[in-house]
């Protein structure tokens, strides 16, 4: 996540589950995390026990809230205004942690004279381009150095090169933009110099003078108008945060999807970054920010991706008008601070994996065979092609979009309009059959015999079935070993594409057509035993790297730019140090410290704490005894402790880097961040955010309140999808009064593939549901545990109500906002089926990450919803009231 | 009345077992049931499939058939614990209405058909080159080299293993694919 990313140089949860039970007071927002992460929440609880205080920040009051000491509950989307309000009032209050943000954070650095904030341009940052709708981020960067080496003037030349070539060009700028933002995930996003410093904080332009007056304008009343809260119990809040920060005391954060899935999401986890770091609580014990993620591994398949804009361990896909060679496309990174500018080093043994002896330094190592961006191809732009008939075939692998992607019928118009359709599953997803039970058939709107898309179901192997790893919520490498063979035609993803690796390239045997070399010249051995499967260790050892004799690598300081290294995946790269699967141990806890170093393996390099370096004081001392973690041991000449420094082992805390010196060696003794490009904590992001280098809180793209912090009421960097299946709610609607927000369940899965087919868990949570407070109940006229229909403009939908208290209805100034509460998991297969709620949800998208915003606005009304064309008209009537129209669909219009 | 003196009810009121829980409630078959666990071939350490806490399993198989799965002690995140979901994960394995046969659909068909797995591989790799060719691009309209198709696009991974994500973007890279997404976006 670049929230994470650009704050801190890696997109990664910054400590482990475990570690919360260090913590002296532990906020959780953006997350239900008793009943989405139960097994985790576990430490919250030992961490409450030992005297820690919790609090929940949450829409609704859930179990979660119930065993903290303290809920608050929010305005869903609002989270920025409620933490920019803590930030005014660490800030207002003098009671940040001084000496951590002086030394480790850019609070010291002073900004360029043309920066001018959302307070200056009402509601935006310099550098907006209206008709983009893009920044350019050059006034945000730090002041250049009056006197500037050769280097930094040819830095300088080229970024200015290219703001201009950005402002003429606006693919080349958006392309920009969307490979950029992502790549974060391990390598902070490079400055051109570290920059001028005043570390009295004085300067008028340093970033910590900057963010006082950004976010002065948040104060208690403010915050009460955005979020409904109430000003004491923002002052609650504060008191707990601030006492249990500093020498001492350590607060954690935690989060999940109730940050990310927002058109401002990666922004609500800066805010956070920025209060953490702000209180010195990254990279010590009982501090830090976790992520938490919704699938076994989804960290994993962001470090090793499959997505459109990085390739493994957070190297850029490289862009058409950027990079045409392997020198153009390192080129912005090499070099620079920190291990980040060692890519050369990192993309050389990527591409020598990948192709193998193919690749050599005459043929640039085959950079050329890797295939170029040229703008978002991010999963919704690309479903849009799909109903413009542009994209043709389709794999599914282990995800039914049908039901778990914003606006389900968006996602079936485009499956109903390809050539062919893989999907590879255990159960009949809705997204396989969507040509025979999609709710189109029912209302007429697609009609099965018209369908052209040809579909192959393969069945797929289950967890048990397949030995392979994950990779869990704070990084860690877990290994499974495979209990029993898959039944009848299931198979593993390993040996699916293995095979069909083989087959392609059996088939294409001999070709001599240039199109087809990067499949012919490509790495693909891989030995299957006699039930077809391949050996997944194999591949994980492909993965680790291995050096020129062939043997195992055990860190990535061990890769070379001159090809003799190769390796699939920098980060995890010490996973098989030692030829040893390091994922596969299992030293029971009890025979480990509470680190338990010797259970799975974390990137990088097995560190659990990441920045664990800012766990001592700039000299090298812990910060306090109590908050013991990795120190410097003056006799060794050694950082030591109960972890693996996260910093060069042996770089001495007084350490000032050479001019000049470049990547790791310019590394200064206290630079705690080491893949930032200056070492430093990110108060301020002078690149690599492309919404602003600071948050600011701007409504959802469906809100009935008018943004009461600036005059611009939306993102505006937001990502809109125009097309006739997504229409917008007009904001403060009467049509669509109310708020509604999705979330999970205990008892079920995403789509619920996985948890509606199951007897134990549908016996548990039988029927889909929604609910509602009893002053929103009284305003419709809902009966608990009757039928409801909530009605967006894309569609309306049917659950039973459940009218509680646990929904608050919130008091903004004058006005009342009501929230509905959409449990999201079901859909039309499976034992337990129903209306999925994501077809009500719109497609806007975060400019950052290209993820959708789950807050919108609907209208609720008791009974069932109409059935056939009936449906369809219903749902038009309301689109004609509130003024949507179909043929001109882009957002209401709420720009000022 | 010796046999009436053998009711569990009765035990339980005149006995120790006030609870009835333990002794009382014990009968001749009671007492010589094993759980499935003990009796189970050989036991194998995996990790729960649903969320990201990653809690360690203990699966039981007997017979080549998975019978139980239950959470690892020694996992110092979970320390044995598991959550309903993880607890139901054998249903995963067992559930009577998981796929096995690969079904197929043909372009219009009103049904599933039948289809053998060789064929519909070798028909999935024929369509794979077909559309690759078909949207085939060497440069964009500014005449950028692209080297790329977008003609295929894919999406999913977060449940899947690193070494299959790890396969997956290395082959689709080679066809010169780049719609490849999964779920950390969604
Ligand atoms: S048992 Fe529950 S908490 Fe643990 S990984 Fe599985 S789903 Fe998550």
């Amino acid at each position: 996540m670049p929230g994470l990313g650009t704050s801190f140089g890696r997109g990664g949860a910054t400590t482990s589950l475990q570690d919360l039970q260090n913590a002296d007071c532990i906020l959780i927002e953006g997350s239900n995390m008793a009943e989405a992460h139960p097994v985790g929440f576990q430490w919250v609880m030992e961490a409450k026990r030992r005297g820690a205080t919790i609090i929940h920040v949450d829409p609704r009051f859930t179990r979660t809230s119930a065993v903290s000491d303290l809920h608050v509950p929010i305005r869903a989307g609002s989270d920025i205004a409620f933490l920019g309000g803590l930030v005014n009032q660490v800030l207002s209050n003098d009671l940040d942690f001084r000496e951590y943000v002086v030394a480790y954070t850019n609070a010291a650095n002073i900004i360029d004279a043309d920066y001018q904030g959302p307070d200056d341009l009402d509601g935006l940052f310099s550098g907006f381009d209206p008709e983009t709708g893009q920044y350019d981020p050059i006034s945000w960067r730090y002041e250049p150095p009056e006197e500037m080496n050769e280097e930094e003037r040819q830095r300088d030349r080229e970024l200015r090169e290219e703001a201009d070539a950005a402002g003429t060009g606006q693919d080349a700028k958006r392309s920009h933009q969307a490979a950029r933002s992502e790549s974060h995930g391990s390598g902070g996003a490079p400055v051109n110099w570290k920059g001028l410093r005043d570390e009295t904080l004085q300067h008028p332009r340093c970033v910590f003078q900057i963010l006082k007056r950004h976010f002065a304008r948040y104060t208690p009343e403010m915050v009460e108008e955005v979020c409904g809260i109430r000003p004491e119990q923002l002052h609650q809040v504060a008191e707990a945060l601030t006492s249990n920060s500093g020498r001492e005391r350590t607060t954690a954060f935690a989060y999940a999807v109730g940050w990310t899935h927002h058109s401002t999401g990666a922004q609500m986890i800066r805010t956070a970054s920025i209060l953490q770091l702000l209180l010195g609580n990254i990279g010590r014990p009982g501090g830090g920010i976790l992520a938490l993620r919704g699938h076994a591994s989804i960290q994993g398949s962001t470090d090793i991706p499959t997505l459109f804009n990085i390739l493994p361990g957070y190297l850029p896909m490289p862009l058409a008008d950027h990079h045409q060679s392997l020198d153009e496309w390192v080129r912005a990174d090499e070099g620079k601070a920190g291990f980040w500018g060692n890519i050369r080093s990192y993309a050389v043994s990527l591409l020598k994996s990948y192709w193998g002896d193919a690749a050599t330094p005459e043929n640039d190592f085959c950079f050329d065979y890797l295939p170029r961006l040229t703008g978002d191809h991010s999963t919704y732009s690309t479903v849009k092609g799909q109903i413009e008939g542009k994209v043709k075939g389709y794999f599914l692998v282990g995800e039914n979009p049908a039901v778990g992607s914003a606006n389900g019928k968006m996602q079936r118009l485009g499956l109903a309009n390809l050539d062919w359709l893989v999907v590879r599953d255990l159960q009949m997803i809705e997204s396989a059959d969507f040509w025979k039970n999609g709710p189109e058939i029912e209302t007429g709107e697609l009609v099965t015999e018209d369908i052209g898309t040809e579909v192959f179901f393969m069945p797929a192997a289950n967890h048990v079935e397949k030995a392979g790893s994950f990779t869990q919520t704070q990084r860690m490498l877990q290994w499974r070993d495979q209990a029993v063979q898959p039944p009848d035609d299931c198979q593993s993803e390993l040996e699916f594409y293995v095979d069909l690796g083989n087959r392609i390239r059996e088939k294409l045997a001999g070709s001599t057509d240039e199109m087809d070399r990067p499949l012919l010249d490509l790495a693909w051995d891989y030995p299957v035993d006699e039930h077809g499967e391949p050996d997944a260790e194999a591949v994980l050892r492909e993965i680790n790297g291995t050096g020129p004799d062939g043997a195992p690598l055990s860190s990535y300081t061990e890769l070379k730019a001159d090809g003799s290294t190769s390796c699939g995946c920098w980060i995890y790269c010490g996973v098989f140090a030692d030829g040893v699967n390091q994922a596969r141990r299992r030293k029971p806890h009890w025979e480990q410290d509470q680190v338990a170093s010797e259970w799975g393996w974390v990137w990088p390099a097995n560190r659990r704490i990441l920045y664990n370096r800012a766990s001592a004081a700039p000299d090298g001392t812990p910060w306090s005894e109590r908050k013991r973690y990795v120190w410097w041991d003056a006799e060794q000449g050694r950082w030591t402790g109960s972890d693996v420094p996260d910093f060069v082992v042996d770089r001495a805390p007084d350490h000032v880097p050479a001019d000049g010196a470049k990547g790791p060696d310019a590394i200064g003794g206290q630079d705690p961040f080491v893949m930032q490009t200056d070492g430093k904590g990110w108060l301020f992001a002078p690149v690599g955010v492309a919404d602003g280098p600071l948050p600011a809180h701007y409504e959802p793209p469906e809100s009935p309140v008018h943004n009461p912090v600036y005059a611009q009421q939306n993102n505006p960097g937001r990502k809109q999808l125009s097309t006739p299946s997504n229409p917008i709610n007009p904001s403060f609607s009467d049509v669509f009064p109310y708020v509604f927000t999705t979330y999970r369940l205990t008892e079920h899965h995403t789509t619920g593939a996985m948890s509606r087919t199951l007897p134990y868990l549908t016996e548990l949570q039988p029927e889909p549901f929604c609910e509602v407070s009893p002053r929103l109940a009284a305003e419709r006229g809902l009966e608990h545990g009757e039928w409801v229909t909530i009605v967006t403009a894309r569609t309306a939908i049917e659950a039973r109500v459940l009218v509680t208290e646990r929904l608050r209805s919130l008091r903004l100034g004058e006005q009342w906002v009501e929230q509905v509460g959409l449990p999201y998991h079901w859909g039309v297969n499976g034992i337990s089926k129903g209306d999925s709620p994501n077809d009500l949800v719109n497609v806007t998208m975060d400019p950052n990450v290209s993820i959708q915003d789950k807050v919108g606005t609907c209208d609720i009304r008791p009974g069932r919803r109409p059935r056939g064309p009936e449906l369809t008209a219903y749902v038009e009537d309301y689109r004609r009231r509130a003024g949507v129209d179909l043929d001109n669909p882009t957002d209401g219009g709420t720009d000022t | 009345m010796e046999q009436f003196l053998g009711w569990p009810l009765v035990r339980q009121v005149l006995g120790r077992d006030k609870l009835g829980r333990g002794a009382a409630a014990m009968s001749q078959r009671s007492r010589t049931l094993e759980p499935r666990t003990v009796q189970a071939d050989r036991v194998v350490d995996s990790v729960c499939p649903f969320c990201a806490v990653g809690c360690a399993q203990k699966v039981f198989v007997k017979d080549e058939k998975v019978v139980q799965i239950e959470g690892s002690a020694a996992s110092p995140i979970s320390r044995g614990r598991l959550c309903p979901k993880g607890s139901a994960s054998k249903q995963l394995v067992t559930s009577s209405s998981r796929v096995t046969k690969v079904r197929y659909r043909r372009p219009h068909g009103t049904e599933w058909e039948d289809l053998d797995r060789e064929t519909a591989l070798d028909m999935i790799a024929d369509r794979v080159i077909a559309t690759r060719k078909q949207f085939w691009q060497w440069e964009d309209e500014e005449g950028r080299r692209t080297r790329r198709t977008l003609g295929i696009a894919s999406l999913g991974g977060a449940a899947l293993d690193n070494e299959e994500n790890y396969l997956m973007k290395k082959l689709y890279t080679a066809m010169g694919a780049i719609q490849i997404e999964n779920q950390a976006r969604i």
